[in-house]
């Protein structure tokens, strides 16, 4: 009896997956459990293990093909299937693999063609689902009668020096999904700037103290991740959302962590990070951080952060206007630590300063509060025992 | 103690051993009760079989006298042996009755024989020719007793001069005038059967026109066909009295809509108005088993009656008494009992006429769809454009499609011609899974067959038929 390997639950709202490339060929002997085939989703490449061991007897997804969760990508013939092939042969391919997917009528099949329809896209009311010449018709019909985004333009010629490579899926969410933030929210952005002082001396007294006692370093992160959730308590709309014509608040802190990898930008989320130690929390930065690095994240990892830190002080920014990880409505924006002159009581004194930013969505958020949230960071950052006496 | 079953079949026709072996099939313990000496119910011994023995019998006897010399065949003179032609139809039941007989053994299915009612809940009683009575138990009966010949009041059969079509297979002489009451299938094929052997044969309609069912396009063409071949009509009258003699039966008609009467003498009288559910004496009213208004057993969507546990298919319940809708019935019911889905699609039922030409139907007639109110186009197609009908000599008819003017999905077929009953299955298939005319007409057909003409006809739904 051959096994199925069968595209795994993606996790909430993505429903398809792009064959990435197959590590093993049809033929392959593989072990349980020994990647096969690694897939692109919108947030994630993963790879799908085999599910038993055997023969790679069949792969039904080619690496290019789009595919739903649940469906085969391929199967792994037992040793008893082995056998039995052995056995007969001479006997043709069987048969279910033709009968999985449901033969296309005639005239369906013109149709299809005709009108560039995809006609898994199209609901059949036929026999067993089976698609009617009438399913297209009113297919075609619908999409003819929606407003038409003006047809994509034919990609233009390529000139000698040039060279065209295919976006990625996750390229070409990350496109959509800044995009679409552009288009929603009402997106402004409010500075400040923070003496990070304080909290260097802090990590400087402890740094070595606290990683031998949790075997993690005491980072910056740590720090931003606490102030902005005692900011995000004082203003809950930072926090919330906005869903119809509705605010949905979230009495939960799920915050985004921000990171670069080679693919792209991928944010991963610090689940109650209100709950959290300051090791804790840098403790899961660090192995969310390496699991986004080898493309290893679940899509549980990626989903449902109520709010966002970006550092792009990492790769030297002195400023930015972050944009929003939609539906949340704020993401803070860290930035370089640099000895610049300031003005400390009367005196000019040389401090590590940074700049802050926050994006916000005006819609909800108004001036006053995000000003009020950056303030209350750049507080809790500059004092950081107000973090203990929670002030 | 008494036998028990997982299900007790009343009746071992088409419907019933069908169920009964599907039933078996699905390891359900199953009796069939049939009280007559032979399986098969009236289909295979007073029905589609016999009557069709005797229709390709008779067939080729006009083929020789008046077929054969078109193709360069000089047969002499041809001579009727109607005892011989009565042989070859007991033959023909004579097999298809042990057939049914050693698929129940083969199945190890138990035929009751005798006559079975309904003894009480999960009860049935099987009363033998000896005039003793078994009763078995069962945890579930099918009822599929069929139907029986509609009698007509004032004209009282006696199955020699006033016959039913059950008589009408074993006329011992030719009769010089039969006389066929109602222009339905059966009439209109029995009447063809005794007509090629000589008959004169007048169908009498209380309607208008002949099969009232049939699209009416096709029907006008079936009636100028049978006309041709020497059936006479009285359309719109009904027959209120018969007076038997030594010499024959006279018949009193009367103008469906009031007139002066006439009368009509005829050597034999085929009444064929229809057939009636056979549902009495089965202990049907004491069991609480709710009849309609034609006392027709009503069931639901599982042919189960409004009593649990009692089960009825076939003639017995609403819908067309058709063989092979009893059939489905018995298969879907023995499935829905096993505890698997049975369904059957009565959208996509044929019904035939196995005249010459033959006249097959499946779907909505014209009427129907106009009615509907639906955009429609229809697309037809004559034989005489086709070279297999030319090559058989066989031209006469035609194939109409009816589709949906917008998704151009077929919703009915009617075709006369050569081979009709066979050729209406592809578009059957094709309804099943809902195909459109297109379908119809972009799937490579053989050639040269009849069947092209069914291509062109779908081909013709959308104006742009090859041959024509």
């Amino acid at each position: 009896m051959a096994t199925e390997i069968k595209v795994p639950t993606l996790g909430e709202s993505v429903k398809e997956a792009t064959v990435a490339k197959w590590l093993k060929a049809a033929g392959d002997q593989v072990k349980a459990d020994e990647p096969l085939v690694e897939l692109e989703t919108d947030k994630v490449t993963l790879e799908i293990n085999a599910p038993a061991a055997g023969t790679l007897s069949e792969i039904k997804a080619a690496a290019g093909a789009t595919v739903g969760v649940g469906e085969v990508l391929g199967l792994i013939g037992g040793a008893a299937a082995a056998l039995a092939a052995a056995a007969a042969p001479a006997k043709a391919a069987p048969a279910p693999a033709a009968l999985a997917d449901k033969p296309l009528a005639p005239s369906v099949r013109k149709m299809v063609a005709e009108t560039k329809t995809d006609p898994a896209a199209i609901a059949g009311t036929g026999k067993d689902g089976r698609l009617t010449k009438g399913d297209v018709i009113g297919h075609v019909e619908a999409r003819a009668a929606a407003p038409v985004a003006s047809p994509p333009a034919p990609p233009r010629a390529l000139g000698p020096r040039e060279e065209r490579v295919r976006m990625t899926r996750l390229r070409k969410r990350i496109a959509e999904r800044l995009k679409t933030a552009q288009n929603t929210a009402a997106m402004l952005t409010t500075f400040n700037e923070v003496d990070m002082g304080a909290v260097m001396a802090l990590r400087k007294s402890y740094a070595d103290a606290f990683e031998k006692k949790h075997g993690v370093r005491l980072g910056f992160m740590s720090f931003f991740v606490k102030a902005s959730i005692a900011a995000l308590k004082e203003l809950p709309a930072v926090n919330g959302e906005i869903d119809g014509d509705d605010i949905i608040y979230k009495n939960h802190y799920d915050i985004g962590v921000a990171v670069g990898t080679e693919q792209g930008l991928v944010v991963p989320v610090v689940r109650d990070a209100d709950q959290l130690g300051f090791a804790e929390i840098e403790k899961t930065i660090n192995a969310l951080g390496k699991k986004a690095r080898d493309g290893k994240l679940s899509m549980d990892e990626l989903t449902g952060g109520t709010f966002t830190i970006t550092n792009g002080g990492v790769y030297g920014s002195l400023m930015s206007t972050p944009i929003l990880n939609t539906p949340q409505s704020g993401i803070l924006g860290m930035h370089k630590i640099q000895q610049r002159p300031t003005a400390v009581g009367d005196k000019i004194e040389i401090r590590p300063m940074m700049y802050l930013a926050l994006s916000y969505d005006h819609r909800i958020i108004d001036g006053r509060e995000a000003v009020t949230f950056l303030v209350r960071v750049k507080e809790v950052i500059e004092d950081p025992q107000r973090l203990l006496i929670e002030v | 103690m008494a036998d028990s079953y997982d299900l007790v079949v009343i009746g071992a026709g088409p419907g019933g051993y069908v169920a009964a072996i599907r039933a078996t099939q699905l390891g359900l313990k199953t009796a069939c009760v049939e009280a007559r000496e032979r399986l098969g119910g009236t289909c295979l011994n007073i029905g589609c079989i016999p009557s069709k023995a005797l229709l390709a019998a008779s067939h080729k006897l006009r083929e020789a006298e008046h077929g054969l010399a078109a193709f360069g065949i000089q047969v002499g003179s041809v001579k009727l042996d109607l005892k011989g032609m009565m042989g070859h139809k007991d033959k023909v039941v004579d097999a298809n009755t042990k057939g049914v007989e050693f698929l129940f053994k083969k199945n190890k299915i138990s035929w009751l024989k005798g006559w079975g009612s309904i003894a009480g809940p999960g009860k049935v009683a099987v009363k033998k020719s000896d005039g003793s009575t078994e009763t078995v138990e069962t945890k579930r009966i099918l009822i599929a007793t069929g139907s029986e010949s509609m009698p007509l009041p004032g004209v009282e059969v006696d199955e020699q001069r006033i016959v039913t079509s059950t008589g009408a297979l074993t006329l011992s002489e030719v009769p010089k005038h039969l006389v066929v009451v109602g222009g339905g299938y059966i009439g209109l094929e029995m009447g063809s059967v005794w007509r090629r052997l000589g008959s004169e044969v007048t169908v009498v309609e209380f309607l208008d026109r002949i099969v009232p069912t049939m699209d009416g396009e096709v029907g006008k063409q079936f009636q100028r066909t049978l006309a041709k071949q020497g059936f006479k009509f009285k359309l719109g009258m009904k027959v209120v009295g018969a007076k038997t003699s030594k010499k024959g039966v006279t018949l009193t008609l009367e103008p469906a809509k009031g007139g002066a009467q006439e009368t009509l003498e005829a050597d034999v009288v085929l009444v064929s108005i229809g057939r009636r559910p056979f549902t009495e004496g089965l202990g049907l009213e004491a069991a609480g088993v709710a009849l309609d208004e034609r006392k027709r057993i009503q069931v639901d969507h599982h042919f189960q009656t409004n009593v649990p546990g009692i089960f009825a298919i076939g003639d017995a319940i609403p819908g067309p008494m058709l063989a092979h809708k009893a059939e489905d019935e018995g298969v879907a019911a023995a499935e829905i009992m096993a505890g698997q889905s049975g369904h059957v699609n009565y959208d996509v039922i044929p019904g035939i006429v196995y005249t010459w030409p033959e006249v097959a139907s499946v779907g909505k007639t014209e009427e129907e769809v106009k009615a509907t109110g639906a955009e429609y186009r229809v697309g037809k197609f004559p034989f005489t454009a086709n070279g297999r009908a030319r090559a058989n000599n066989d031209t006469e008819g035609f194939v109409k499609i009816i589709a949906d003017a917008k998704t151009d999905r077929v919703l009915g077929v009617h075709i006369i011609g050569p081979d009709a009953g066979s050729l209406i299955h592809e578009c059957c298939v094709a309804m099943e899974f809902s195909a459109s005319a297109e379908d119809i007409a972009r799937t490579c057909h053989g050639h040269p067959t009849l069947n092209e003409a069914v291509k062109e006809a779908a081909l013709a739904v959308v104006g742009r038929p090859i041959h024509i």
